[in-house]
């Protein structure tokens, strides 16, 4: 055990507590350099372990013994190998960048040390989860970022939006959190053992065991224990249908939309996939029901990004795609792809979230991005930062998002399992809508005509990002727009280069330089996926001057020439468009009536059965007709003792301890007299 | 092993605090009985302290034996014994006991002395419940235990107090009777009350099936199982904090740990063979009841309810006979001691300030009491079940045993990730999150000093436990294996 493994893992859990129990003695500043402090040891530590691995020190091993049931050992402890170490990286920098964002965007806020405190409590159980050896520390991390997602949610806890919607992220989690449960339940099982490496090596052993779930028809074990652990992974990573959680988590405050629910939480299941590559390895079956799972979010989850005006809820969508590109990339046995666009992705989409904060800032807390326009002149990093982070995400060629967007695309064209022709049609599509509602929103906000200081706008569906509602938010009439300060914009030119860079200087390296190979498993022969696309590697500058024969390539053009012509040109078509496609556009606008759906059908009929079974089965049967006779005899009865009530203090005691002489006499006395 | 008979300490001295306080105690010396009688809690959890220090967790017999005549006619004695099956339960009451009387330091201010001597004398008489190894004087203290609840209700309850006490006492004490038949029998049979040689006594299965059914009303009562759960939510509604405390966190238990104690080792055969009809017994209180507590509008009555689904997973673990599973339901027993009895004083804490127990009179408490809140917060998510508590760790280890068992039934298991967070979190968020609801809201005040203190511990066991559960299940191991040992080898002569 390395000194800087504990560094990185508990030094936030440090900073977290000394804020959170002790915020009002230590004051803003005090719970704020404590924090970042932690969180800073933690990056320092996590960059010096990553340079640790790559040294070929790998770690395997125990921090102590939670319990031991059975012979069954549970333990708490660390695995440090390549794929640990660039997820403790990205968490660790997205995290010190949003700390020290956290500084001027809730500078006002009289949460601020509450805040602080649950931003490093979530670092820390995203450290825990993806260093865990052990599926029971990964239950524990992934439950503990739920936590603290909730909390952040509700952050303004008086606003009864923000406190729906923590509540239905939990709920909703928590229905992934049941498969994967049972999914841990089946490894333990079967495998005897909690243990990754035991997991991972017995694995094998195990492909061809069946279970009859149904009398007579044998499935696969590895396929429902996959499958089970990737409906996990639907919760926390936001899969279709479990997804309908993570637009709503946007009434928590943006720095968290940008840690939480962007760049790491939520890659929480797409890292667990990567990770458990040993078993979905092993099964066809699931990871077809990965692919096609992912596929459907990046495709219809992009679609709805389109008709969304809350520049956070863009974002939002934006996320929800990408998370589903991430997911095609681990059905098609792409895991290290999978991790490298969550990597590009953790940047470039902090990125975006902590513009657009920036820019709400700017607008006085308006989000609604029909009442902006013309930014660009009032807020230059902003926007500058923002263009960075909308051609990484849009994938242009030489920026992060392109090398890992590309090779998903390619990873699904290549792929055979079952869904890999969908998949690949849905992620191929999805260039072309991803480009067009990220250049819309970027149009709509940086360029054209200046929309805002207009005293009645409709913000109907727009949000306050801050507590007091009451107060008065958007631009009023002769304000302008500013630009936020430098704890605000470096963090965003921090990010950026990155969301250009990093890219470009990783993929050989780590996809193509054996950096994942002792870590993630792939079986080459059946998922030939990786070894097609690395056939076809010949380094980062020759896969982006060749994009330019991809369809990706055009498509993407298309989507922004689109976007560009819709919101520039002829401002007047999208409400054509809209007008002539209601249908379309009222289910898109209603996001496919999912959330009605889950309302009336699940929630409410939970509700519906509950009071059933309460008043028909307890109170109507239970109660009215079994106990109905007992009852009577109870009535009796009371009658009888009624004459014993008198209701004095007197008799009551003295009924008490004759009771208890009773007793005294009936234990003791025999004691004595033998 | 000291000869210093701890079991019979840890019995008496609460007892002869509590009669001490009834004969010496008035209202007029309030402050000085609440005093004697934190003294006689803190002296009754002291002497229980060579449990956790001197247990030796390797063994799976009984430790701390006394044993001396009592009835020599009967050939009944006074013999006590603890090993890793009840060995928790006696510190849990001994501390829980100490919580209530600090609990009822303000909000009890007539008949203190009464009240107080209730729970010390309750709290020795549960002690007898868990040491007990003689099945004659198993059942006086079982028996015994109704009185100072009933009293506890009947006296310090709220306006519908005496029909709550009498279902109360009505329903345990019918249920009981068969089990004093089943004692008699089994004496006729071996010859002998000592719960010991019960185990190994030769039975046919039908015998078997008629002991185990016996047992069963019983102890499922007082579990309480599905459906013979009603009195439950009627009695927490009425009875005061400290009675909601102790009947949650230990009374609850006495049934469980009957299950353990007789039914399964005395009757193997006829426990398996009943396995799929208390697993489903089981299973319903853990959905239906989960249903049910969610539509409550009462806090007290939600919480008893989500005590019965908790209580639920104890039953489960047990018949699926495997380490998982049974260790789960100690652990689950343990745990829920602690949140259950927190989640009751919390209700307490607002019932003290605004004699509601409704939830729709609240709404936005965190804005006045953010301290409370906060601990409320830890609670309920412990009793939703999430990791780092110890709520967790009973639910784990029961839905991993269950899905080791059979797939299904971990399955259905499992959805209490769902039920209990669902009513928990929509009760928390209704009480504490949103806008002042009221002036009355308004006007709170944060929890006192005392309230403070005494919720902190609990949550720091709450979390300790969750952290590192070893100390626990350290004890409790080398009896579970010898339980499973003992149950998995037939009986049947």
């Amino acid at each position: 055990m390395k000194t800087a493994y504990l560094l990185a893992a508990f030094a936030p859990l440090v900073g977290a507590i000394l804020a959170g129990l002790f915020g009002r003695q230590i004051g803003r500043a005090g719970a704020h350099t404590v924090t970042i402090a932690g969180v800073a040891i933690s990056f320092a530590a996590s960059l010096w372990t990553l340079f640790d691995v790559l040294q070929g020190n790998t770690f395997n091993g125990t921090l102590y013994q939670w319990a031991s049931v059975g012979g069954v050992n549970l333990e708490v402890g660390f695995l440090i190998d390549t794929l640990t170490a660039t997820m403790m990286c990205v968490v660790t920098s997205v995290s010190l960048m949003v700390h020290v964002y956290t500084i001027g965007y809730m500078a006002e806020d009289p949460g601020y040390q509450r805040f602080f405190s649950y931003i490093s409590l979530f670092t820390f159980s995203m450290m825990m989860l993806v260093m865990a050896n052990n599926f029971l520390q990964l239950f524990f991390g992934w439950e503990a970022v739920g936590l603290v997602s909730y909390l952040l949610i509700g952050f303004w806890y008086t606003r009864p939006t923000a406190i729906h919607a923590n509540l239905k992220a939990f709920l909703v989690n928590r229905v992934g959190d049941f498969g994967f449960i049972l999914g841990i339940g089946l490894v333990l099982a079967h495998f005897g053992s909690l243990d990754y490496a035991q997991t991972f090596a017995a694995a094998p052993g195990l492909a061809d065991r069946t279970i009859e779930l149904i009398p007579g028809s044998p499935w696969s074990l590895l396929t429902v224990a996959c499958i089970c652990l990737f409906i996990g992974a639907m919760g926390k990573s936001a899969q279709f249908p479990l997804h309908v959680w993570l637009p709503d988590s946007m009434e928590g405050p943006t720095p968290i939309s940008a840690l939480i629910h962007a760049a790491t939480m939520v890659t929480a299941g797409i890292f667990m996939v990567a990770r458990m590559s040993p078993l979905f390895e092993l099964s066809d079956t699931a990871l077809g029901f990965v692919i096609t799972i992912g596929a459907i979010t990046a495709l219809f989850m992009g679609f709805l990004g389109i008709v969304q005006n809350d520049i956070k809820r863009v974002v939002a969508y934006s996320t929800l795609s990408q998370l589903g590109y991430m997911t095609v990339a681990l059905g098609a046995s792409a895991y290290g792809v999978a991790i490298f666009h969550l990597m590009t992705h953790a940047f470039f989409k902090a990125l975006l979230f902590l513009a657009a904060g920036s820019v709400i800032i700017g607008m006085h807390h308006d989000q609604d991005i029909r009442n902006m326009g013309g930014l660009r002149k009032y807020m230059p990093i902003t926007w500058i930062t923002s263009l960075i982070g909308s051609l990484a995400l849009i994938g242009t060629p030489f920026f992060s998002g392109f090398y890992s967007k590309d090779l998903i695309i390619e990873a699904a064209r290549f792929s055979n399992v079952p869904g890999a022709g969908f998949a690949y049609f849905a992620v191929l599509a999805g260039v072309f809508v991803t480009a067009f509602y990220s250049f819309r929103m970027y149009f709509l906000v940086f360029h054209g005509e200046e929309r805002w200081g207009k005293a009645a706008h409709g913000h109907d569906a727009a949000h306050d990002d801050h507590g007091h509602d009451e107060h008065h938010h958007g631009l009023a009439p002769g304000q302008k727009p500013h630009e936020s300060p430098a704890v605000i914009t470096v963090p965003l030119i921090l990010l950026a280069i990155p969301s250009a860079i990093i890219g470009l200087l990783t993929v050989g390296p780590m996809l193509f330089g054996g950096f994942f190979d002792d870590v993630i498993a792939v079986d080459a022969a059946r998922h030939p996926a990786m070894a097609e696309i690395a056939s076809r590697f010949h380094g980062w500058f020759a896969l982006a001057t060749h994009s330019v024969v991809t369809p990706a390539f055009w498509l993407a053009l298309a989507g922004v020439g689109s976007a560009w012509y819709c919101y520039m040109v002829n401002p007047k078509l999208p409400a054509a468009i809209k007008a002539s496609a209601g249908g379309i556009y009222r289910l898109l606008d209603n996001k496919y009536y999912l959330d009605r759906f889950n309302e009336v059908v699940f929630a409410g009929g939970a509700r519906l059965l509950g009071r059933g079974l309460w008043k028909g089965g307890d109170q109507g049967l239970i109660d009215g007709i079994a106990i109905n006779g007992s009852a009577k005899l109870v009535g009796w009865f009371s009658g009888v003792l009624r004459l014993a009530q008198t209701g004095r203090l007197n008799s009551y005691a003295i009924t008490m301890i004759a009771g208890v002489a009773l007793l005294l006499l009936f234990v003791v006395l025999p004691l004595l007299r033998g | 092993m000291s000869s210093f008979p701890t079991l019979s300490a840890a019995i008496w001295i609460p007892i002869l605090f509590g009669v001490a306080l009834l004969v010496l105690g008035k209202d007029r010396n309030a402050p000085m009985v609440r005093v004697v009688a934190l003294v006689g809690a803190l002296l009754g959890l002291l002497v229980t302290l060579p449990l956790f220090t001197e247990f030796d967790r390797a063994a799976s017999t009984m430790q701390f034996v006394e044993k001396t005549g009592w009835i020599d006619m009967l050939g009944a004695n006074y013999h006590l014994g603890v090993d890793g099956l009840s060995v928790w339960f006696v510190i849990l009451t001994a501390f829980i006991t100490v919580i209530v009387v600090i609990a009822g330091w303000e909000s009890i201010t007539e008949r203190v002395a009464q009240y107080m001597a209730s729970f010390l004398i309750l709290s020795g008489v549960m002690v007898g419940v868990f040491s007990a190894l003689d099945g004659l004087l198993f059942y006086v203290f079982f028996e015994a235990t109704l009185i100072p609840m009933y009293i506890i209700i009947g006296i310090w309850g709220g306006p519908n107090r005496v029909y709550a006490a009498f279902k109360f006492f009505l329903y345990t004490l019918l249920g009981s009777l068969l089990t004093l038949v089943a004692l008699v029998w089994l004496y006729l049979e071996s010859g002998s009350f000592s719960i010991l040689d019960w185990h190994m006594l030769p039975l046919s299965l039908e015998a078997q099936i008629m002991i185990f059914v016996a047992f069963l009303v019983a102890f499922a009562v007082k579990v309480p199982m599905w459906p013979v759960h009603t009195w439950l939510p009627d009695a927490h509604v009425e009875a005061p904090t400290g009675g909601s405390v102790v009947l949650a966190a230990i009374m609850l238990k006495l049934g469980a740990y009957g299950f353990l104690r007789f039914s399964l080792p005395i009757a193997p055969d006829a426990s398996h063979e009943l396995a799929g009809f208390m697993i489903t017994l089981s299973l319903i209180a853990v959905v239906y009841i989960g249903l049910v507590a969610l539509v409550q509008t009462d806090m007290k009555k939600l919480v008893a309810y989500s005590s019965i689904a908790h209580m639920g997973f104890v039953t489960l673990g047990f018949f699926i006979f495997n380490q998982m599973g049974v260790q789960g339901a100690i652990v689950q027993m343990i745990s829920h001691g602690f949140v259950s009895g927190a989640m009751f004083l919390c209700i307490g804490v607002l019932y003290d300030r605004l004699h509601s127990r409704n939830i729709a009179d609240y709404g936005g408490v965190v804005n006045s009491m953010p301290k409370f809140a906060a601990l409320f917060m830890l609670f309920s998510m412990a009793n939703a079940g999430l990791p780092a508590t110890s709520g967790f760790i009973g639910e784990f280890f029961v839905i991993l045993g269950a899905v080791q068992y059979n797939f299904w039934i971990g399955l259905i298991a499992a959805s209490a990730l769902i039920w209990g967070a669902a009513y928990s979190l929509w009760m928390y968020k209704r009480v504490i999150f949103g806008a002042v609801a009221n002036d009355k809201v308004a006007k709170l005040q944060d929890v006192s000093r005392r309230e403070f203190w005494m919720l902190t511990v609990l949550a720091a066991l709450v979390i300790g436990m969750g952290v590192y559960p070893k100390p626990v299940t350290d004890m409790t191991e080398a009896s579970i294996d010898a339980l499973l040992k003992h149950v998995s080898v037939s009986k049947i002569k």
